[in-house]
């Protein structure tokens, strides 16, 4: 229902613009993922604790993009950002980013060892405090489920805990069902390291696909 | 060499039996799931009800309580802790571990949640106790094996794997350890799905639809046929169509598929009102889907003899009747 609105606005703007600057859009869209490399990569394959882009569904970043402007997910660095962008820039940059591949060997922070922890917690859940496994929604080993459920394998350790934390304090909201937050709000603080560590450690991309 | 075995299994056997009464005496609390108390019909663990062995006495609150199952990591070594993890490997992936016997996309933790440990999903624990079974459904009565082969036969649209076959025997030794510390026929209070309260409304498909679109589809699609995870690899499950559970599985009955969804949907935030539930269960349990097995070419004659109540198979649901069309049953690899 919303996305059938959000479309609709989008196309409605899109055409505007097109109307309005015609060439200038994809000179724009280039500027633009310059500035998302700075901290992204210049393949969003991410950098630091900076999350990989790179391969993400697009709805899910759209949806990301509209929840740093309205403040859904609160940041000091994405808000004033994404505030520039039409409509029609977040919608070309989420198609920019997902369609670019996806590396194997990139890795979140460089966790080496799977902590059994973790692990358990992220294949296993903790049904006795009714939490599901994080591949029940976020695919087996953590590499995503069609276009809303992100991935999570090689993405930095940091990162996975930071948004756990924003999850919990209220500081990420807003996300489909609220699934999310009340799984991270079911989490004990002590869980948030070792999952977030056992998922940076998982290559992104299937092992049969290194070579 | 042996008896070392035997008196190490004695040992453990001794350890269990007091962690087990300690476990009792601590859970003596534990909520009950089944707020109306009412007897289940036939959830997918479930036999007919049967009246308990023992008379409740004073001992009442052992009697129900429960410490659950042990830990994932007291699987013993050895030939028996072997064939349990077999059971366990082939419970959480059967479509990889038992495949031969698997016809569609579904996996027994779909429904029996946490590799069939979780409370509120009919857990292996409080199956393995009622068996043997008179069950309706055939109309004979239902050793565990005999069950277990049901659900391949219906919930996973496939055929029934031998009887004292690996598949059956891993199983039944998972279920067996799972159930360890409970007595044999009494019924435990997590035994089936949990009750829910009668609809204030008869189920409505046209609710049921709008339930859906806003709490369902995002995972399982907005045509139920769920999603695959990125790698092909199994994500969300299909609710219905040639890949998802058959027109004899329990599941397609509306009471038990309302009972599901209203213990553990939307996954890890199960919040539908009992309404609610009733009423996704009827638009889910609506569409088509793999013919019932007993199946004997007629949708009128199957309908009078299996399909009674709580189904929707035989009926016009958009003027089409449900099981004129359905895909074939059976469809193994």
């Amino acid at each position: 229902m919303t996305r059938t609105g959000a479309t609709i606005g989008l196309l409605l703007l899109a055409s505007v613009g097109a109307a309005q600057d015609g060439q200038a859009t994809t000179q724009s869209l280039d500027a633009l993922v310059q500035t998302c490399a700075a901290c992204h990569g210049p393949e969003g394959q991410g950098v630091g604790d900076f999350p990989r882009l790179a391969g993400l569904g697009e709805s899910y970043l759209v949806a990301q993009l509209e929840a740093f402007a309205n403040g859904k997910r609160e940041n000091a660095i994405m808000k004033p950002l994404v505030a520039g962008f039409s409509d029609s820039q977040r919608q070309a940059l989420a198609e920019h980013f997902s369609q670019l591949p996806v590396k194997a060997a990139q890795q979140g922070s460089g966790v080496a060892d799977i902590n059994e922890a973790g692990k358990k917690l992220a294949e296993l859940g903790r049904w006795e405090d009714d939490i599901p496994a994080c591949v029940q929604c976020h695919g087996p080993e953590g590499r995503g489920i069609g276009e809303d459920f992100p991935p999570l394998a090689g993405q930095p350790s940091r990162y996975i805990q930071d948004q756990l934390e924003a999850w919990r304090s209220g500081k990420r909201s807003g996300d489909p069902l609220g699934l999310m937050e009340q799984v991270a709000k079911s989490l004990k603080g002590d869980d948030l390291a070792p999952v977030a560590d056992y998922f940076a450690s998982l290559s992104p991309k299937k092992e049969a696909d290194h070579e | 060499m042996n008896k070392l075995v035997i008196i190490v299994i004695v040992v453990c056997a001794f350890m269990a039996g007091i962690a087990w009464e300690a476990g009792v005496f601590l859970a003596g609390d534990r909520p009950d799931y089944k707020a109306t108390g009412e007897a289940t019909t036939d959830a997918p663990a479930d036999p007919e009800p049967q009246p308990a062995l023992e008379p409740a006495s004073a001992t009442q609150g052992a009697d129900t309580a429960d410490a659950g199952p042990p830990a994932r990591t007291a699987i013993p070594e050895g030939p028996l802790g072997d064939l349990v993890r077999k059971g366990e490997q082939i419970f959480a992936d059967p479509g990889q571990y038992a495949s031969a016997y698997v016809g569609n996309d579904l996996s027994c933790g779909n429904c029996h949640l946490d590799n069939g440990r979780y409370d509120k999903t009919a857990p292996m624990r409080s199956a393995w106790p009622m068996y043997p079974a008179y069950r309706s459904k055939n109309q004979h009565v239902n050793d565990f094996a005999e069950r277990l082969q049901g659900c391949f036969m219906y919930s996973m649209n496939g055929k029934a794997p031998p009887r004292g076959g690996e598949v059956i025997q891993a199983l039944e030794a998972y279920s067996y350890w799972l159930a360890q510390g409970t007595r044999t026929g009494v019924e435990l209070d997590t035994h089936g799905f949990p009750d829910i309260a009668e609809p204030e409304q008869p189920p409505s498909y046209e609710r049921g639809e709008t339930v859906f679109m806003d709490n369902c589809a995002f995972c399982h699609g907005a045509d139920g046929q769920g999603q695959l995870a990125v790698d092909g690899a199994s994500g969300f499950p299909p609710l219905w169509g040639p890949r998802s559970y058959n027109w004899g599985a329990g599941m397609h009955q509306i009471d038990k598929a309302a009972r599901f969804i209203k213990a553990a949907m939307p996954l890890g935030k199960p919040d539908l009102t009992a309404q609610q539930a009733w009423d996704v269960a009827l638009y889910i349990n609506s569409q088509e889907r793999p013919q019932d097995p007993r199946f004997n070419g007629s949708v009128q004659e199957t309908a009078d003899a299996f399909h009674q109540h709580n189904s929707q198979y035989g009926k016009t649901v958009n003027g089409t009747v449900l099981g004129e069309k359905s895909p074939p049953s059976g469809t193994v690899p």
